[in-house]
């Protein structure tokens, strides 16, 4: 049975096909228009609605494309849609700023937009006048595509909506009617079924691996910001899930044997959070990684297991020597996560097996003591939620001017996200000048043969990542010069 | 005087997702869906088609192919070439040769897949160089000139010739292509439509359908985003489920995928300019040659008046003594490009600035004293290319008050000083101007009509020609009828376009919507206030001058001596006819195109945008550090939505020529078709400081209604404003070894092919 709120009813069901996306249950199923599909893709944000979990008895507010989420995925969970958010008669405050403003043009995004403002307001508590709130508002609004208004009346109504939601004496109703719906949560939390249909949710790596056995033909699901694109895109049927969103045991990160071990299934907002403060790149990185309402429900374990070569977490793991736990009903092996990548889009995961852990050595973060110097270059057309042309991750240390150790690897260069093996041999024990770095040319072009594509030429992305080098040396030899766009504040 | 910055007519219902999109329209049980099956080749002919297993697909209950349509199959908007679906030729990847209908589009586009069409596959003609070299055009060259060009070229003290290509831009409309069509009991079909340009809608449906046209009615409440992408391409959609609706008896909806969307229907066409300059050491223009070749795809559709509006903008804000313009219609098997906010003119207009950028490099002026000393005169130097004379010029004006308010000089010099002490970091800034004139070239099309009335209980009802996409066209319309008839605008239900209330309309297009069904609805208004007004000197035995209609109602003698429902009601009892019409259209305005001369143009609508940006040298990526803008809307009517027009105009055309890329592969397949791989602006991508300004105390010369300015085009040229900074930067990178030859769109790969072109000189 599935069991979820929507907005304040509850919805219980067994009928639902387990391929059916929560935008196509709205609008269809529901009759609820408001949201709308733009894209279908989880490229434009039109679709956005809130989910709202229990985490530590505490309502945790996340805004999610809902055409590429599956309805499964609301089990235990309220979906708050564009149509319940105003009190009768009054506009929340996210609507409200949004008319004040002059937010919207022709509409059509503008539900998404009410949606992630509300969500901003929900998990950002200072008012908009402090400082970094242009970057807070890009964040939540970055997978929100407007073509009419240009954004700068969006900002001002997010900044409006912040100010009015954080004044002390202000409480929305959610926030006045939050023990109630702490309780509905609670006793939604209480139904121990493992289905609906052929959608199971498993509870433990164990089900999932018996799960797997049964219906190897099953799909994987973690956020499903990958897999639902086959749905949606393909125009293919998924006959059976196999959830792994409610497998507490893959949802973690957690300190072990000098290590961070994280589970398959963290979600990729929770990695930012925790790993922004390891590593001022990796956040920076991660900022750029989708989009909020992608990171809501893409997974660590996801943007590895579906192989991608335009992933951006395997260039940066692999850089990091990150290790791999692979898991079956009758085994568990380890293995570096630079062998599990074979060819485009294969890997050495087995039909019987799932990724149950990463872990990333704690020596290979600048956080460490005499941690490593750690860069990342993420080569994009656009700064908000785009695909990297090509991603350049190195992990060095240094020893007076020279390179005492290398770790480099590369997204968008290959096949698979590969490790740079002749960079790094070329640049180990030598200085960042431009003799090596002539060098360090020949090196990256025997390391890579990239192709052509809609986002970038084979010459461009062997171009840049050559003058990626060149922004590495400079970053490390001589910190004042400045090399990032991103960052230059004029 | 300004008018209200009333609020967009849904902005309420826009926050709260009550506002109903096609899409959106309540379902009924026999409710069924299309979908479109397109050619997997961009050049050939079909040799079978097999269906068998399409129509054995789950849900399928009827398909067509073009044997299948009672009427006409061509739905070119002016010339043909757009045959709803072919059986025989094959023009473009993605053209549509067959249709199916099911009970969810789901399984509609599910069954598409399984087609089995076999063709005879030839070359296809993909790029503008081959045409252009073959002269393989859709539509015959046209030429423009004034003085000779190419007598004045060789006597010039210096010259410079030089080629770039302008990438096209997909209109990226937040809500794609939807049509849902509903037969009724005479045969005739009702549409609702996301569709600019709903009277050609009804025309070609009729034509599909072969019915009159009295037995088709489209509506178009509102758009989610046009742009020109809904001018003709909205058409399609229309007849697919029109003609469905009517041979299953049953209400059909035809939705495109965004994938479809993007693949099917055109976009703004991409340009190859050429151009030799003649000028003196002062900068100033003595004569200019251009060549404008666009690609118009593999149909005409409206590329005749796009490639015309190209040449009618190359000349921008600046006079050519001589001056020959040359504008190509090139053919290529890719989809038929269309109508895209500017409509060619910024195509033709980044030409113009490109000389103006380039004589400043050759003779190390700033270019805004370059642009400044090629401006159009007051009093002489004031005929363009197609001798129309310029009156009330104020980009000067506008110009100079922006570099002061920008302090654009100041500024410069910081940025030279920047340049030298950072290494990888280069600044650049520029400010251009944007003159663009406003009226359809296709003198027909400028009349617009509306319809009111005023209901016993004082309400009334707006219907004009125009259609909402978001630009705050009906909000602004019915402003104008509250301020002449005196009703308070929350009295005023601005309704449904439809082409059984307001026939034989314009598109709304070209910048026109108020313009023209403004001045409709200000007539209607004023008829009715007529109307109304004698019927109150009649009731009170007073004069007219004495009487006032205000939001509180008739004011006698500074005295409210009724409600506006106790006049409509009195108006009523004594039959007086409380609905009205208006028209209106365009004065003065005339094209002879075969000797290219005339006045094309009411008036211009004038502006200017000074940009700064910052590249990095390695990777070619670039950012907007600070846009200022100061635009001319006349006397605007709502200057809200006016500043929203500019500044969501300049962002549109910062994606344009920055980020927004269209890439082909060899075979004529488009590879970015979708979000994932097509990138429109973004929140970041509006730069941290962001000024827009309208220009204070100026009235529109030219007649127009409420002496505004039509302003929903020419704000996208401001930002070529960013493209020239991107250029001025990327000089700077390069120690001026030579003017560099950027194209358009400067993504970063351009920005870095352009640097490093230039460094290894």
């Amino acid at each position: 049975m599935l069991r979820f709120l929507l907005n304040d009813t509850l919805v219980e069901s067994d009928e639902l096909s387990p391929d059916l996306t929560v935008l196509s249950y709205l609008r269809d199923y529901q009759g609820l228009c408001g949201t709308k599909e733009g894209c279908g893709s989880g490229d434009c944000g039109a679709c956005t609605a809130v989910v709202v979990s229990l985490v530590n008895d505490k309502l945790c507010y996340r805004s999610i494309n809902t055409c590429i989420a599956f309805v499964g995925s609301l089990h235990g969970c309220q979906l708050l849609t564009v149509e319940h958010l105003a009190s009768p008669g009054k506009l929340h405050p996210a609507q409200q700023a949004m008319v004040d403003c002059h937010g919207s043009q022709c509409g059509f995004c503008t539900p998404g937009i009410v949606m992630s403002i509300f969500a901003l307001t929900k998990n950002h508590t200072r008012p908009a006048a402090a400082s970094g709130q242009r970057d807070v508002i890009d964040q939540a609004l970055g997978g929100n595509l407007c073509r009419c208004t240009g954004y700068r009346p969006i900002v001002d109504a997010a900044r409006m909506a912040l100010d009015a939601c954080c004044s002390s004496s202000y409480r929305d109703t959610f926030s006045a009617e939050a023990a109630a719906t702490i309780a509905q949560l609670k006793s939604l939390q209480s139904d121990d079924s493992t289905a609906h249909g052929a959608f199971y949710r498993p509870r433990s790596i164990a089900a999932v691996c018996e799960l797997r056995a049964q219906y190897p033909d099953a799909s994987i699901l973690a956020g499903g910001t990958d897999l639902a694109l086959l749905v949606t895109q393909r125009h293919r049927k998924l006959k059976q899930i196999i959830s792994l969103q409610h497998v507490e045991e893959l949802n973690y990160c957690t300190e072990r044997d000098a290590h961070w071990c994280i589970g398959a299934a963290y979600p990729l907002a929770d990695f930012q959070q925790h790993f922004e403060a390891q590593c001022v790149d990796i956040g920076a990185l991660l900022k750029r990684f989708g989009s909020t309402q992608v990171r809501n429900r893409g997974t660590v374990g996801g943007n590895i297991a579906n192989a991608s070569p335009i992933g951006d977490l395997p260039p940066l793991l692999i850089a990091l020597r990150a290790q791999l736990v692979l898991q079956s009903s009758v085994e568990q092996r380890v293995i570096a996560i630079e062998d599990y990548f074979i060819d485009y889009r294969k890997t050495v995961l087995r039909a019987d097996e799932i990724l149950v852990e990463i872990r990333i050595p704690q020596s290979s973060l600048p956080a460490a003591a005499d941690g490593p110097i750690v860069k990342i270059y993420k080569i994009s057309k656009r700064l908000d939620d785009d695909i990297s042309a090509a991603l350049a991750v190195f992990q060095l240390t240094m020893k007076g001017a020279e390179v005492s150790s290398l770790s480099a690897a590369f997204g968008g260069m290959a096949a698979v996200p590969k490790r740079a093996v002749a960079l790094e041999q070329v640049l180990t024990g030598k200085p960042l000048d431009e003799a090596v770095l002539a060098l360090a040319d020949a090196a990256l072009e025997a390391d890579f043969k990239p192709i052509s594509d809609a986002r970038a030429s084979e010459w461009y992305r062997l171009q840049v990542c050559k003058n990626l080098l060149r922004r590495l040396a400079v970053e490390v030899n001589d910190s004042r010069t400045a090399t990032r766009v991103i960052d230059y504040v004029g | 005087m300004s008018g209200d910055s009333r609020a967009q007519d849904s902005a309420v219902k826009h926050v709260t997702g009550a506002a109903v999109y096609v899409d959106d329209i309540s379902r009924t049980s026999d409710q069924k869906y299309v979908a479109i099956g397109g050619s997997s080749i961009a050049c050939g002919q079909i040799e079978s088609i097999d269906l068998t297993d399409v129509l054995a697909s789950e849900g399928v209950t009827d398909i067509v192919t073009v044997d299948d349509i009672p009427g006409h199959c061509d739905i070119g908007p002016v010339f043909p070439g757009d045959p709803l679906m072919t059986s025989g030729a094959v023009d473009f990847m993605g053209q549509a040769i067959f249709a199916v209908l099911a009970d969810t589009a789901d399984n509609a586009r599910r069954a598409v897949l399984s087609a089995n069409i076999s063709y005879h596959e030839e070359t296809p003609l993909l790029d503008i160089q081959t045409a252009i070299e073959n002269k393989i055009y859709v539509r015959p060259p046209h030429r423009m000139q004034r003085g000779n060009a190419q007598d004045a070229l060789p006597d010039a003290q210096h010259r410079l010739a030089g080629v770039m290509t302008v990438g096209g831009q997909e209109h990226f409309y937040l809500e794609g292509q939807v049509a849902i069509a509903r037969c009724d009991e005479d045969g005739g079909v009702h549409v609702q439509s996301s569709n600019q340009n709903p009277t050609e809608a009804q025309k070609l449906v009729a034509e599909v359908l072969a019915i009159p046209m009295n037995a088709v009615v489209i509506e178009t409440r509102r758009m989610g985003g046009g742009f020109g992408g809904k001018e003709t391409h909205a058409n399609a959609s229309c007849c697919f489920a029109a003609l469905f609706a009517v041979r299953n008896r049953c209400t059909v909806v035809c939705r495109l995928s965004r994938r479809d969307d993007m693949i099917m229907t055109g976009k703004r066409h991409n340009f190859q300019n050429r151009y030799e300059a003649g000028y003196k050491s002062t900068g100033e223009i003595e004569a200019l040659c251009f060549e404008l070749a666009g690609q118009c795809g593999s149909s005409p559709d409206l590329s005749d008046a796009i490639v015309d509006r190209a040449m009618f903008h190359s000349d921008n804000a600046y006079y050519l003594p001589n001056v020959q313009i040359d504008g190509l219609r090139c053919k290529s098997n890719t989809v038929s490009n269309t109508a895209f906010r500017g409509f060619g003119g910024p195509q033709g207009m980044i030409a113009m600035e490109t000389v103006i950028d380039e004589i400043a490099f050759s003779l190390n002026l700033d270019p805004l004293d370059v642009r400044k000393r090629n401006f159009y005169g007051e009093t002489s130097r004031d005929v363009t290319p197609y001798h129309q004379q310029i009156t009330d010029f104020n980009v000067p004006a506008i110009v100079d008050q922006l570099e002061i308010d920008s302090d654009y000089r100041r500024r410069r010099e910081a940025i030279i000083a920047f340049n030298k002490s950072s290494a990888i970091l280069k600044k650049g800034i520029a400010l251009t101007p944007v003159k663009f004139g406003i009226s359809f070239t296709a003198t027909h099309l400028n009349q617009g009509g509306a319809l009111l009335h005023l209901y016993s209980d004082g309400t009334l009802h707006l219907n004009h020609g125009g259609t909402e996409m978001g630009q705050g066209l009906f909000i602004k319309v019915a402003q104008i009828v509250s301020a002449e008839l005196g009703l308070a605008v929350e009295r005023i239900k601005v309704s449904a376009t439809r082409t059984d209330k307001v026939p034989n309309t314009s598109p709304t297009a070209a910048s026109s919507g108020t313009d023209i069904n403004g001045m409709a609805a200000l007539r209607a208004a004023r008829e009715l206030k007529q109307r109304l007004l004698s019927h109150v000197t009649e009731t009170f035995d007073c004069a007219e001058s004495s009487v006032q209609l205000s939001a509180a109602g008739v004011v006698l003698n500074n005295k409210v001596v009724q409600t506006w429902s106790e006049l409509a009601h009195s108006a009523y009892m004594a039959r007086v006819p409380l609905s009205a019409t208006g028209y209106y259209k365009t004065p003065e305005i005339y094209y002879d195109r075969d000797n290219a001369r005339g006045k094309p143009f009411l008036y211009y609508a004038n502006g200017a945008a000074v940009s700064e940006v910052i590249i990095d040298t390695l990777t070619g990526e670039s950012k907007i550090l600070r846009a200022d803008i100061l635009h001319d809307v006349g006397q605007s009517i709502n200057p809200a939505i006016d500043i929203g027009q500019i500044e969501g105009g300049y962002i549109q055309g910062v994606g344009w020529l920055t980020n927004e890329e269209l890439v082909w592969d060899a075979g004529g397949r488009l590879l970015t078709d979708g979000p994932a791989t097509y990138k429109i602006p973004a929140i970041s991508d509006v730069p941290e400081q962001f000024n827009v300004a309208l220009l204070a105390d100026s009235p529109n010369a030219a007649d127009t209604v409420m002496r505004s300015k039509a302003v929903g085009e020419p704000p996208l040229m401001l930002a070529i404003s960013v493209w020239s900074a991107i250029r001025q930067a990327v000089a700077a990178a390069t120690d001026s070894v030579a003017f560099p030859q950027l194209n358009a769109p400067a993504t970063p790969e351009e920005i870095l092919r352009c640097l490093s072109a230039l460094k290894s000189r």
